[in-house]
């Protein structure tokens, strides 16, 4: 097949600009969050104390390395507000997946059965919120749940509610928060694979005596199973992380592991603790992160 | 093909989309109204009024930080822009390069990861290198991110592609570069424009990683609204939103443009 040779010499020649590009910003990165977080803390700009010093060269760097200390992480395990973050941000990511999957689903799978060209309108639909601000559409939220704000006046004028409800500050609003923002990326990647299901499918389950719910539960959800992996992964990951949503709309007793990292960041200036905070998140998503990589390629190479 | 009976829009879908549909719209129409709302009180409407508007203009701390978003917002969606591209077609074109799978690595992840990190990593880079933060710190940060954005959407469009069309030109005696340029390029055309787009708008709404890798004195916009937005409901952050949001929805416009040319030519749109 002469598709084989199509391009595959400029193919490699445009790799080496971007290839360079991720190595410098995105991967060499890491290693500084690793140095640092085996460093220590110091009141100095910038507040920790350097680890090697490569312009000394060898004979500087073993006493270096014996300096390595492993405090930051010990710190990590000993103090319990770390624990709680990342307990926090783990039942919390795992709870916003599923309520997203359970309300995306249907959705995705509506817009899988419309016909084609209301398709392209209801994708672009669902894509639209999801190139407008973020933190736009949380403040949105806060207009609405605010002490007198929409939802109150609303719930007051029809007599469910005697005095106006806390919503904003609650786990709550965090929740819906979450859902409210990821649903697109929820939705897109099940619509995806949905879309894909070739009816001739679920007319043979029909012709082989299966009723519409059986042939659903038989068919077209086994078939599913990739946009469903796409979708918790592309959810999931982010909201283990995620920092402004919970900061803006959950109280302030109980944090997620984005905010302990934030306030030891910008408030505590311990650079080295954040970055041991940073790199024990970093180990706990290693394992999804992976499966979504594989998943990504799969979808965007081995279709082919 | 709506006659086909497992295939019939049941009432369940029709509902189920109508609600995700209200539910996603809802609180974006309730902000672009409040915006006009002449009252400072979110209870009390006060009439029609741009008086918020005008409020913005005014806010010299709220415009400059707009414009530098609007700068690195450009800048940084055009490097990624033609990084992006770069990195797609090494990709869907360039096979069993070495180390390809720490490539398609580094361009998939950034996707998912939570931007605490990216913003962290990329500042302590930035410190260990003495770079002065600020415009090109936040630029180079977000062109890292959004250049993968880029690279999967024009990635989808490059696989979709006719192959033979390359090949018909390089039997036809073009070498590789010149029927990339004459043939290829033009055809995912679309999907670059609608890359820039997204990571435009990506960029512009970024608040983690700009927080990170900014300098003092240089605050874009989302940094200013949410320093603001901490303090409580403000009727021109209601309003600043509104011009926000009208700007992505005219990007929005000019993308689905570009992408109906695209499918006008035969081909699947792009996913994003």
């Amino acid at each position: 097949m002469s598709s084989r040779r199509t391009f595959t010499r400029p193919g490699r020649i445009a790799a080496i600009a971007p290839y360079l590009w991720l190595a410098l910003f995105f991967l060499v990165p890491f290693g500084f969050v690793l140095k640092i977080s085996l460093s220590q803390t110091a009141i100095a700009q910038p507040p920790y104390l350097p680890v090697f010093d490569l312009t000394q060269g060898w004979e500087a760097i073993k006493p270096a390395l014996a300096a390595l200390s492993l405090d930051n992480f010990r710190l990590l395990i000993s103090d319990n507000l770390y624990a709680l973050s990342y307990l926090r941000s783990l039942f919390v990511a795992a709870v916003s997946t599923s309520i997203l999957l359970v309300i995306g689903y249907p959705i995705a799978y509506g817009m899988a059965r419309l016909p084609r060209r209301w398709q392209a309108v209801a994708m672009m639909l669902v894509i639209v919120p999801f190139w407008t601000s973020f933190l736009i559409r949380i403040y949105a939220w806060i207009n609405i749940l605010q002490h007198d704000g929409l939802l109150n006046q609303v719930l007051l004028a029809l007599h469910l509610v005697s005095a106006p409800v806390v919503w904003l500050s609650t786990d709550s609003a965090m929740y819906l928060g979450i859902v409210y923002s990821y649903l697109p990326f929820m939705i897109l990647p099940l619509y995806a694979t949905l879309a894909k299901i070739d009816p001739a499918l679920l007319e043979a389950a029909g012709d082989l005596g299966s009723s519409p719910r059986q042939a659903f539960w038989q068919v077209t959800f086994p078939l599913s199973w990739p946009g469903i992996g796409a979708g918790v992964l592309l959810c999931f990951i982010p909201i283990v992380g995620e920092f402004v949503i919970p900061d803006l709309l959950a109280g302030s007793n109980s944090m997620m592991i984005g905010q302990t990292l934030w306030l030891e960041f910008f408030t505590n200036k311990d650079w080295p603790v954040a970055s041991a905070a940073a790199v024990v998140l970093l180990l706990l998503l290693l394992a999804p992160l992976t499966f979504y990589d594989r998943l990504q390629r799969r979808q965007l190479e081995g279709a082919r | 093909m709506m006659a086909r009976a497992p295939n019939r829009l049941s009432p369940f879908n029709v509902v189920s989309l109508a609600l995700g549909l209200a539910f996603l719209y809802l609180p974006i129409v309730i902000l672009v109204t409040y915006s006009f709302n002449a009252s400072r009180l979110v209870t009390v409407w006060g009439g029609w009024s741009l008086r918020w508007y005008s409020e913005f203009f005014n806010d010299r701390a709220m415009l400059e930080a707009a414009w530098m978003s609007f700068r690195v917002a450009t800048v940084s969606a055009t490097i990624a822009t033609v990084l992006g591209t770069l990195a797609a077609i090494a990709l869907s074109r360039g096979r069993g390069f070495r180390g390809r799978t720490l490539f398609s690595g580094m361009l998939y992840a950034p996707l998912a990861m939570p931007e605490v990190i990216t913003g962290l990593s990329l500042l302590l880079l930035f410190v260990a290198l003495n770079a002065e933060r600020g415009f090109w710190t936040v630029t180079i940060a977000h062109t890292t991110l959004t250049l993968c954005f880029v690279a999967v959407v024009v990635q989808s469009r490059l696989g979709a592609l006719d192959r033979s069309l390359e090949e018909a030109a390089m039997d036809l005696g073009c070498g590789p570069a010149r029927a990339f340029i004459g043939v290829t390029l033009p055809l995912i055309l679309p999907a670059i424009a609608a890359g820039w787009m997204l990571a435009f708008t990506l960029s512009l709404d970024d608040l983690v990683i700009a927080s990170f890798t900014t300098g003092p004195g240089s605050a874009t916009l989302p940094i200013r609204i949410y320093s603001e937005v901490r303090l409580g409901v403000k009727p021109e952050i209601n309003a600043i939103c509104t011009l926000v949001i009208g700007l992505i929805a005219v990007v929005i416009v000019v993308a689905s443009f570009a992408s109906k040319l695209s499918s006008a030519r035969g081909e699947s749109a792009a996913p994003l």
